[in-house]
Formats: structure tokens, C-alpha cells, sequence
């Protein structure tokens, strides 16, 4: 597999004197992947988004995307592969209606205006939102808001998407909405995926999970790993979903769980499978 | 809410003055302006009317609209009309009372001074009524492009102008969150003295302002990270195009032009 992020002995602070918001941090992530990075209020997660799009340099170690380093003089070529989408919806929003906000990234590289017509309709129907092309952001909900600054992204194509908590400021229902597209976009593009969360129910998908810790990468496992660290995860100030609550306490009262449940339907699944058992 | 938020006067609509390239719009306007001053006789004033009139028709903006944009005039129009039939003692002395003569000469004047101002806000209120404010700062980015050339920030100024319209509504809803929150918690902004509602203002505006700011950096790197480096090789989406429509009201225009001077005395 091609390797197309890597952080090499990365440590970074915003002022000299201050403590270090990253320690020698390192990490690789390939094509075509789709990495969850979870960590409570301050762990530094942004701090790494930012840096990997070029908005923030470190001052030790060093970034590579694609084989490139990140610095001054290649950040144009960076934010071209690296597309982000921020937490709050309004904030981000910089079009007058939909489809100006799409063609925004577009217009920024100079595409043809013939090219950014055809990359607006596909990345809005990947989105769904095709049918609001002259809609306003007062008229949109946050998801909407959120669905159309993905499609901005896509339009210029990058080979990675980083959402950094895209979906925290939404209602469950916004929620939803945000991670059937991702998810849907993730299976029909070539696209590496980074998806930033404090939420642990929202790293499911992920093919493995970076998680952190002040500043530090506390542990590098896939879900199923990471939902059977309950007590740990609290330690370090992370809500453990209820779900895993609840299979916890059932293999306390003796019903042997014997595979940690990622959802509803997985524990559902399990306790069926024991009730046709006895 | 949603009704009061749209920003300016602009009535959505197809017709041939929607239609028109905005530049097209605004050159004629800044011309038409220009040359309602050189009208002197009946004819020449008579051939502007029509041809605003005419505008205003095929531009089937509902009246009702277009007398909004005439109130805070109204008044003017009226009292240098009145003004003029006062002072001015040119003419034949047509009406005499106790110690006020009034001459033709006032009316005259009174009237032509009236229509003037009548058609100008007429022609101006048409272009904000049929275009959009963004298509407004799109041909003002390009009708000022030459200044680019003096280092006068062209780009930016029309990003800056699209980025307000961009949030006036979003700040618009905020700034009504807030105050149903402060007024939930007894702020009245509505009755008491001026004293008292400035005061219950301040509550509103800091935090108003506080949002507004981190709005502000937020977009500023959201717009950074989606590679936004300056007007240098930048294309548009929004293209301005002049079309058929746009020669012809200019020919129409120039013979406007051309009856007017013809039929002005000198
Ligand atoms: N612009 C900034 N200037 C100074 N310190 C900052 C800045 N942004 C974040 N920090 C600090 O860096 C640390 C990591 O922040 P951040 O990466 O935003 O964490 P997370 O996204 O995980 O909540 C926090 O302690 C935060 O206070
Ligand atoms: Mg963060």
C-alpha cells in the first residue's frame, strides 16, 4: 500500500516558552485508509489537522504527504491533496449561495469554468445536495452546511479528507446525515480519510484508530481494540459509549459477551445468538 | 423572519432588465444621471421620461415597490417644487396673492426640477430592484479592474463586499438569538427611556461582537485551507457576459442620447 501521510518525530508549540502541544509525534496513514483520530478537548488533535494542511509548521521533525514535505514553498501543491472541513458550519461557509461556495476552492486554482460546472453537479449529488445549487446558508441547516463545504473539498479532487469534528456542532440527526456521507464517499472515491472526533460511537467505521493523549499518541488499534479499553479510555477523559456500558455490566451479571459489541445491532445480534443457545 | 432577511431591494423576476449584463445597467444609470441635467424642453424631457418609464414597465417590478423607493423623496421633490414657485420671478405673473406673486417661470422651473429628481431616483432604484447585490459587486470588481494598474485593491474589495452579503443574514440571526436570550432574561431593548434602552444594548453588542470575531479567523483559515492566495490567477464561476439584449438597449440609449440633444434649446 501506498503511504501517503507521515509524520516523522513531529513535536510543535503555537509560542516559544509554552508547553509543547505535540511531543515527537509519528505516524503513518496510506491510501485509500480511513483513520479516526479521537482525544479529549486539547489533545492536540486540530493542532494536527493544521499541520498537515500547512496551516501550522513544526518546529521539529517533519511532515510528508505524498513523498512532499510540508513547508512554505510546497503548501500550495498540499492544500491542493489535503482538503479539510472544519467544525462550524457557518464559519466555513464563504459562497454567497451553494454553488459559490463550491466553486470557492475551484476559482482558488484557477480551474476552467467549464470544470468547475461539471465538478459542482458530481461532488453536490455525492453529497445530495444537487438541488440547492442557489440556495443561501441562512436557508440551510448545519448538516446541509456541512455536506456542502464536503462537496467544496471534493471538488478539487485531494487524496486526503480530513473533518475535524465536522460533526459536533450538529444535532443527531445532522450526525447522521454527516457520516452517511462520509462513509458514502469513502466507498466511491480514492481518498484517504481522516475523521476527528471526541466521540467515540463516531470511530467505528475507521479502519484503525489514533488516539491521543496531551499531546502524545496514547494508543494506535483498531475499534474493536479501542472499545475493550473502557476503564483506560475514561482515565484519559473520554466518554465511553453506552453501548459498551451495557455489555460491560452484562458480562458482570454473567452473561458471557464474548466479542466486544461496536453498535446496537452487533450486541443484539450476540444475545440472540446466546438465548438460541440455552 | 426569513422575508426581512433579504439584504437590499432586489425583486427576483426574468425580465429583459433582469437579464441585462449589471455593468450594462450601471453604465446607462451613471450616463442617464449624467444627461437628465442637459434636458431643457418639453420634448427632451419628455423623451427621458419615456424611456424610464419604459424600463420600469418591462422590468414588471409590482409599483408598489418602486413607490417604496420614492417615499423618503417625496418630500424633497414637493418642497423644491414649492420652493421654486417662492423665489423664482422669471415669466408672466400668473397668480397674485396679498403679497406672494407667483410666475410661470416658478412653475416651470418647480416642475422640471421636480421631474428630474422624480427619474433619477426612478432609474436608481430600478437597477437595485432588478439585480442582486452580488451581481452589483461583480461588475463593480470589473468595471474597476483598470485601477489595478494604481495598485487600488480591486479584488479584495469585492471579496470584502461579498463576504458582508455573505453574512448579514447569518450576524442578522445571530443578533436575534441574542436578544430573545437577553430578553428572556429581562433586558428590555423596547420601552423606557433612550438612557435605559442604550444600556440594555451593550448586553447585545459584546457578545455580538466577541462571535463576530472568531467568525473572522475561522473563515480567514477555512479560506486559506481551501487555497485562497489572492486575486492573482483566480477564475470566476460567476461570469458576466454582454449579450444581445445589452447592444441593443445601448443602441436604444444612444438615440436617446442623440433626440435629447437635438431637442434641448441652447
Ligand atoms: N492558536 C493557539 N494558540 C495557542 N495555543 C493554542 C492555539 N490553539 C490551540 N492551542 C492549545 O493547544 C492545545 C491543543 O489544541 P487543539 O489542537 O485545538 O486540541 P483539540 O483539537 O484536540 O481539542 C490546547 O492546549 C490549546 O489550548
Ligand atoms: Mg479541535
Amino acid at each position: 500500500m501506498r503511504k501517503i501521510i507521515e509524520f516523522r518525530n513531529v513535536s510543535f508549540r503555537y509560542e516559544d516558552e509554552q508547553p509543547w502541544v505535540l511531543k515527537n509525534l509519528s505516524f503513518e496513514i496510506y491510501e485509500n485508509e480511513w483513520i479516526a483520530i479521537i482525544g479529549h478537548n486539547g489533545s492536540g488533535k486540530s493542532t494536527i489537522a493544521k499541520l498537515l494542511n500547512g496551516l501550522l509548521f513544526p518546529q521539529e521533525g517533519e511532515i510528508l504527504i505524498d513523498g512532499k514535505q510540508v513547508n512554505q514553498d510546497t503548501i500550495w501543491d498540499i492544500r491542493k491533496d489535503v482538503g479539510m472541513v472544519f467544525q462550524n458550519p457557518d464559519n466555513q461557509f464563504v459562497g454567497t449561495t451553494v454553488q459559490d461556495d463550491v466553486a470557492f476552492g475551484m476559482e482558488n486554482r484557477g480551474f476552467p469554468r467549464e470544470d468547475m460546472i461539471k465538478r459542482m453537479e458530481e461532488t453536490l449529488s455525492a453529497v445530495g445536495m444537487q438541488d440547492y445549487l442557489l440556495t443561501e446558508p441562512h436557508r440551510l441547516s448545519g448538516g446541509q452546511k456541512q455536506r456542502v463545504a464536503i462537496a467544496s473539498v471534493l471538488a478539487i479532487s485531494p487524496q486526503v479528507l480530513i473533518l475535524d469534528e465536522a460533526t459536533a456542532m450538529l444535532d443527531p440527526k445532522g450526525r447522521t446525515e454527516i457520516m452517511q456521507t462520509v462513509t458514502d464517499v469513502q466507498s466511491e472515491n480514492e481518498l484517504s480519510l481522516i475523521t476527528i472526533t471526541h466521540d467515540l460511537t463516531e470511530v467505528v467505521q475507521a479502519d484503525r484508530v489514533i488516539v491521543m493523549n496531551e499531546g502524545e499518541i496514547w494508543r494506535e488499534a483498531l475499534p474493536r481494540e479501542i472499545f475493550s479499553l473502557k476503564d483506560q479510555l475514561r482515565e484519559i477523559g473520554l466518554d465511553v459509549p453506552f453501548i459498551t456500558v451495557l455489555a460491560d455490566e452484562l458480562n458482570q451479571l454473567g452473561v458471557p459477551i464474548t466479542q466486544e459489541p461496536l453498535n446496537h445491532e452487533e450486541l443484539l445480534e450476540e444475545l440472540w445468538t446466546l438465548h438460541s443457545k440455552t | 423572519m426569513n422575508n426581512s432577511l433579504i439584504i437590499g431591494q432586489y425583486v427576483p423576476g426574468n425580465s429583459i432588465v433582469h437579464r441585462l449584463d449589471p455593468r450594462t445597467k450601471i453604465t446607462i444609470i451613471f450616463f442617464f444621471v449624467f444627461i437628465v441635467f442637459f434636458a431643457n424642453t418639453l420634448i427632451s424631457y419628455g423623451i427621458l421620461t419615456i424611456f424610464a418609464l419604459t424600463s420600469m414597465i418591462t422590468s414588471r417590478v409590482p409599483i408598489r415597490f418602486i413607490l417604496k423607493g420614492l417615499t423618503p423623496v417625496w418630500f424633497l421633490i414637493v418642497f423644491t417644487f414649492i420652493l421654486h414657485l417662492f423665489v423664482t420671478k422669471e415669466g408672466t405673473l400668473i397668480f397674485h396673492l396679498s403679497i406672494f406673486k407667483f410666475y410661470s417661470g416658478g412653475v416651470i422651473q418647480g416642475l422640471a426640477i421636480s421631474v428630474r429628481f422624480f427619474l433619477l431616483i426612478l432609474v436608481t432604484s430600478l437597477l437595485t430592484l432588478t439585480t442582486t447585490p452580488i451581481e452589483i459587486t461583480d461588475a463593480i470588481e470589473d468595471m474597476l479592474h483598470p485601477l489595478n494598474k494604481i495598485k487600488f485593491p480591486v479584488h479584495e474589495l469585492a471579496l470584502m463586499m461579498s463576504i458582508s452579503l455573505r453574512f448579514i443574514p447569518t450576524l442578522m440571526q445571530e443578533t436575534d438569538k441574542i436578544s430573545k436570550a437577553q430578553a428572556s432574561r429581562g433586558v428590555d431593548f423596547r420601552t423606557g427611556p433612550i438612557k435605559d434602552r442604550a444600556k440594555a444594548v451593550v448586553p447585545l453588542l459584546v457578545p455580538l461582537f466577541v462571535s463576530a470575531f472568531k467568525r473572522a479567523e475561522e473563515l480567514a483559515m477555512a479560506m486559506e485551507a481551501r487555497g485562497y492566495h489572492g486575486g492573482e490567477g483566480r477564475t470566476k464561476l460567476r461570469e458576466l457576459k454582454i449579450g444581445k439584449h445589452d447592444i441593443l438597449i445601448y443602441i436604444l440609449f444612444a438615440f436617446v442620447i442623440a433626440i435629447l440633444f437635438y431637442t434641448r434649446s441652447y
